[in-house]
Parts: structure tokens; sequence; C-alpha cells
């Protein structure tokens, strides 16, 4: 196993990119304030690079015996008219059938 | 105040309603006079539901045969925002969520519900349940009770102020660092965090699935266990809901707790995040007084050490923004909320989602999925996420090695009483620190409950925590109510009742 080598900071850059990864339209100063709080923030994490974690587990959820199975049956669900009740935009009941729109998807 | 306060607690209002000394709909009225008179200035309620909870009232008085037995009968309850109710407003706070009327309900609201309690509206918190004073919300803070200028602590702010401000005998809240405990702490009152998987999440609109956890806040102990009563138990919709049987809460608050051991992390509290220094005098006085209350009791008092307890924010913030960023991708403009006018010539599915999310989606809320993004990604992973969720497991291994030798782990609950609006707005580092005593029983999916330990020189609440066994409850509710006997710090009511 490498050791890791802890980035020194956050550069505007990598806080662009990950604004794409996760679809934020940030503006310029949220780009700059975001860089320094993020270097503040994963400056103080960096502490957990001090404990020993050799052979440690990783523990992802504190369930009770992980989750529980059950019959793979069909239920009741939702009416298509209540999933559709808060869209932004859809089509109710049209020849084609009920469903959300959305904007063009290719071009 | 111009409306009479009504009786206070869960437990007399019910016992009142089942006497017929009084009837579902004037409590209901009552109440709702009270919430009009004072959540002007609180600003604990995004929404009051005044005529469904008078026609609720009205079929409880009308069919009283049939709900004479059940355990809330004409309780008006307050339920954070955060928490679906079919047919009203449910917003997490945020813009994104600003018209959102969800066709189902949380099941801890249809329990409540079932059991004959009232709904009177939902209450503020911060963004998504994002942060420690309620500031973040999308709409406005919440001011605290005992003092309008200062937080009511967060996230489940407004369900603090309204219980605090006997606005409501019960609020429901949710607790994924200390949401429920800390603004406990702050307004005064009592909030219980379940062991994960005692409550069902179903219907609670997901911050961090591996920690969120649905609980109560309350003026009483007794209060609290009423509640658990009813809210706890496994439900086919959530699959980490646990099938663990629902023992009667109330039946462990013997007020006995001799030869009961209760841990105390002291190099923790001595050397703990922000150093000796890092708890305010007034807070460390009030608990080690606290402290000698349960030996006067019997209780004995052991030295437990929690040496990773103190990287615990640390990892909280790693591991509740990297889950964070995933939950909240579902919030793109497409099946509900906000969207945001899109370029039809660009990348127009693209541009739509992005622009929703920055404009509906306020800073806290991008901060966390930034932060959650970036740990997440490639080449940083291993390093900030799998080690976070490593030390999550020495936390957790703490804590199990301290159960071995005590009954339940006392802390403060805050390390500070009540801050001033704005004071810590634009460092959330400082904010994230107010969560070093409460996020390590979201990590070890503990049950936890913080109850008033007295009051600073200057009138504000101090809260305690007891931390327990995974479904032992009874525990920290017995310990907790045997101190509330002696002390009572809950008949205090703040100025601005």
């Amino acid at each position: 196993m490498v050791a890791f080598a802890m980035p020194a900071g956050v550069t505007r850059a990598q806080v662009e990119a990950i604004a794409a990864l996760a679809q934020l339209d940030l503006d310029p100063s949220e780009v700059e304030l975001f860089t320094r709080q993020l270097c503040d923030i994963l400056a103080y994490v960096d502490e957990l690079q001090q404990v020993d974690t050799s052979g440690v587990p990783p523990t992802s959820h504190v369930a009770p015996g992980g989750a529980s199975d059950r019959p793979d049956e069909v239920r009741p669900s939702l009416d298509p008219p209540d999933a559709l009740a808060n869209a932004p935009d859809a089509a109710r009941e049209t020849p084609l059938g009920s469903f959300f729109k959305v904007p063009r998807v290719l071009g | 105040m111009t409306t009479p306060a009504p009786s206070a607690t869960i437990r007399d209002l019910r016992e009142s309603v089942r006497s017929g000394a009084r009837s579902a709909v004037e409590i209901c009225r009552e109440t709702l006079a009270r919430v009009r008179a004072s959540d002007p200035a609180l600003h604990a309620f995004h929404t009051v539901t005044a005529d469904r909870a008078l026609a609720r009232a009205a079929d409880l008085d009308r069919d009283r045969d049939r709900w004479r037995d059940a355990p809330l009968t004409g309780v008006p309850v307050a339920i954070k925002d955060n928490l679906c109710t079919r047919g009203v407003r449910t917003t997490a706070a945020s813009k994104m969520l600003e018209t959102f009327v969800p066709p189902y309900d949380a099941t801890a609201v249809a329990r409540l519900e079932r059991a004959g309690a009232v709904m009177i509206g939902k209450t503020n918190c911060d963004e998504f349940a994002m942060g420690s004073s309620t500031e973040n919300s999308a709409f406005g803070p919440t001011r605290n009770p005992w003092a309008l200028d200062r937080t009511p602590g967060g996230s489940s702010g407004g369900s603090a102020a309204a219980v605090a401000a006997r606005l409501a005998p019960l609020a429901l809240g949710s607790d994924t660092g200390g949401s429920i405990r800390q603004p406990a702490a702050l307004c005064g009152i009592v909030g219980l965090k379940p062991t994960y998987g005692r409550v069902s999440r179903y219907g609670l609109l997901a911050f961090a699935s591996s920690l969120d956890q649905i609980g109560s806040l309350t003026l009483t102990v007794h209060d609290a266990a009423i509640a658990l009563n009813v809210i706890a138990g496994a439900d086919p919709a959530d699959a980490t809901s646990a099938p663990d049987p629902v023992p009667d809460y109330t039946a462990a608050l013997t007020g006995d707790i001799r030869g009961a051991r209760i841990g105390v992390p002291s190099r923790l509290l001595e050397n703990g995040p922000g150093g000796p220094d890092g708890i305010d005098r007034e807070v460390a006085g009030a608990f080690r007084t606290a402290l000698d209350a349960f030996a006067s009791r019997g209780a004995t008092l052991v030295d437990v050490d929690l040496p990773h307890a103190r990287h615990a924010v640390a990892v909280y913030y790693l591991v509740a923004t990297a889950e964070a960023s995933s939950n909240l991708a579902r919030y793109d403009g497409v099946r509900y909320g906000f969207r945001a006018p899109f370029d039809r010539h660009d990348d127009a599915l693209g541009s739509m989602y992005a622009r929703t999310r920055a404009g509906g989606f306020g800073p806290e809320v991008k901060r966390r999925i930034m932060l959650g993004t970036y740990v997440l990604s490639a080449g940083y992973y291993e390093a900030y996420y799998l080690k976070a969720q490593q030390v999550r497991t020495l936390i957790a291994r703490d804590y199990e090695r301290a159960f071995e030798r005590v009954d339940a782990v006392a802390m403060p609950t805050s390390p500070t009483p009540a801050f001033p609006i704005g004071e810590r707005v634009a460092d959330p580092l400082q904010m994230y620190l107010a969560d070093v005593f409460t996020v390590s029983a979201n990590l070890g999916g503990l049950p936890a409950v913080s109850v008033p330990c007295g009051f600073t020189a200057g009138g504000l609440p101090i809260g305690l925590q007891l931390v327990g066994r995974r479904f032992d409850e009874p525990t920290v509710l017995r310990l907790a109510d045997a101190y509330e006997r002696d002390t009572n710090w809950w008949k205090r009511e703040p100025a601005h009742v």
C-alpha cells in the first residue's frame, strides 16, 4: 500500500471540476469561496492521517444485521397522477401515456 | 402573553382529554392561539396547519369511544419540515422544495396520527438538515425563546423552539450528527436520538443514510418515552428498521439508578477539539454538578477513555458529506421541486440540471455536496472517505469497550450555550465543531438523550447528554428521568413564552 500524499490544498480548477461532477453551475464568487473553505475543512480533517488504521475494516453502515431481505413481490405504489403531481413539467393522460417532460437530451 | 398556557406535558394533556376535563378541540384552539401570538417573534414554524388540525381534533372529539385509549389522543405535535406529510407542503427549508407536496406520510408521522396526535404544523430547520443553528433555512432563521438574538441550535431548531416555547408538547426532529440533541440542549428541553434502526426513516428526506435517525423533542424524559413507544418499531418500507420488539419505555422510568455505572470521558473533555478551553466554563460547571446528582442517587461514576472520539467531527464531515452528495443527486428539476430556466441551444438537459441545482440549493448544501463529491472522487477516495470509515470503526470500538464497564457515557451535549445569530455563519468549520460531543453516537448508531442540566448566569439553558448501548434506550431514559426528578429544570419557562 502506498502512503497517501495529501494534497496541500484545493485549486480553483479542481473546484470547477468537482462542480461539474456534482452538476452545480457555480458562479465565480462561489468557486472562490468554496476553494478557500474546502482548503480549510480538508486541512482540519487531515488529522485523520495520524490515526493508525492498518488492518481496520471500514464501517459503511450500522444497521443491525444489515438491511433485511423481503420477498420480491409486486406491491401497491404511487398512482401516476400522484407521482406526476409535483413535476415541474409533465404530460398527463396523453395518447402516449403519462410522463415527466425534460429538455432535449440529444442534439 | 395573552393566551393561557395549556397544561404543558404530553402526559397531562393526554390525561385531561381522557378524563373529559378538556376536549381535543379546546386544546387545539389554545395551542393555535399561542402559535399565532408567539411565532412571529420565533419563526419556529414554516407552515401552520390550523384548519386541518381543528378538523382532526373535532373528529377525535366526535369519536371519543374509539380514541379513548390511544396514547396521544388530542396531543398537538409539530413536525420538522424534512418529514413528509401527505397533502402538506414539505420543504426541508430549501428553495428546491418550496412547493413540494408529498403524496405520502413518513411512517413516524403516520404512527403519531394513528396514536391520536393532532399535527399543528411543520417546523423550520437548516436546509436539508445541514447545520447547527437553523440559520441555513432558505426561509429565515428561527430564534431561541430564551434569547431572541441567539440561535436555537440546529438543525431541528424550529422543533426545539416550538417545544421550549410551549407551542407543542412534542415535536419530531431528525438527528444526523446532533440535530435533535444540540437544539434540545440550547433550548432547555429533552431531545432523544434513538438507536439507528429503532425508528423507521421512511419519508424522511435523506441527508446521510447511515447516520440519519428520527427522534423526539419534548419537555420531559417521560414524554420522550411515551413518544418513542409510538414511533419505534419495524417498518416494511425501511429495510434498515430493526425487528427488535418495542418495550414499554415508560416502564423503565423507575427513579432507581442505584448501582448504575456512568462513564465520564475526562480525557476527551479536557483535551478535545478546542483543547482545555474548548468547553464553556459554565457548561463544564453545570456538567460536574449534574454528575454529583447522579452519584447522590446511587450511580457510580467511572472514568472511561474514548481515544478516537476527538476525531469524530473529522470523520463525520467526510462520511456525512459523501452520503449527502449521493442522496441529493435526486434533486434535478425533473420529478419534483424547483426547475431553473435552461438554454435550449446548449446541452439542454445538462444545463437544466446544473442551473436547477445552483439555483435551488443554498450555500451550506452546495458546500457539503462539493466536499462529498471531492472526497468520493478518484484519487481521494482512499485518503479521505475510506480513511474516515476506518476511523469510524475505531470510534465505535471505543464505545463498545467502554460499555463493557459502564451502562452509559455522560458528556455535555454542546460545548457552549446558545450562540448569537450570525456569529458563526462565515466560518463553517467553527460551526461544525459545535457537534463535537454529539456526532459519535451517530457514527456508532447508539441511542443518546440530552436532558437540561442548568442555566448560565445569563439565563441560557445547558444540556447533558447520555449515550447508551444499542437498543438500550431504557437505561439512558431511566438515568435521565432520575436526574430530571431531582432537578426539574424543564419547569423553568423561557422569557418569550
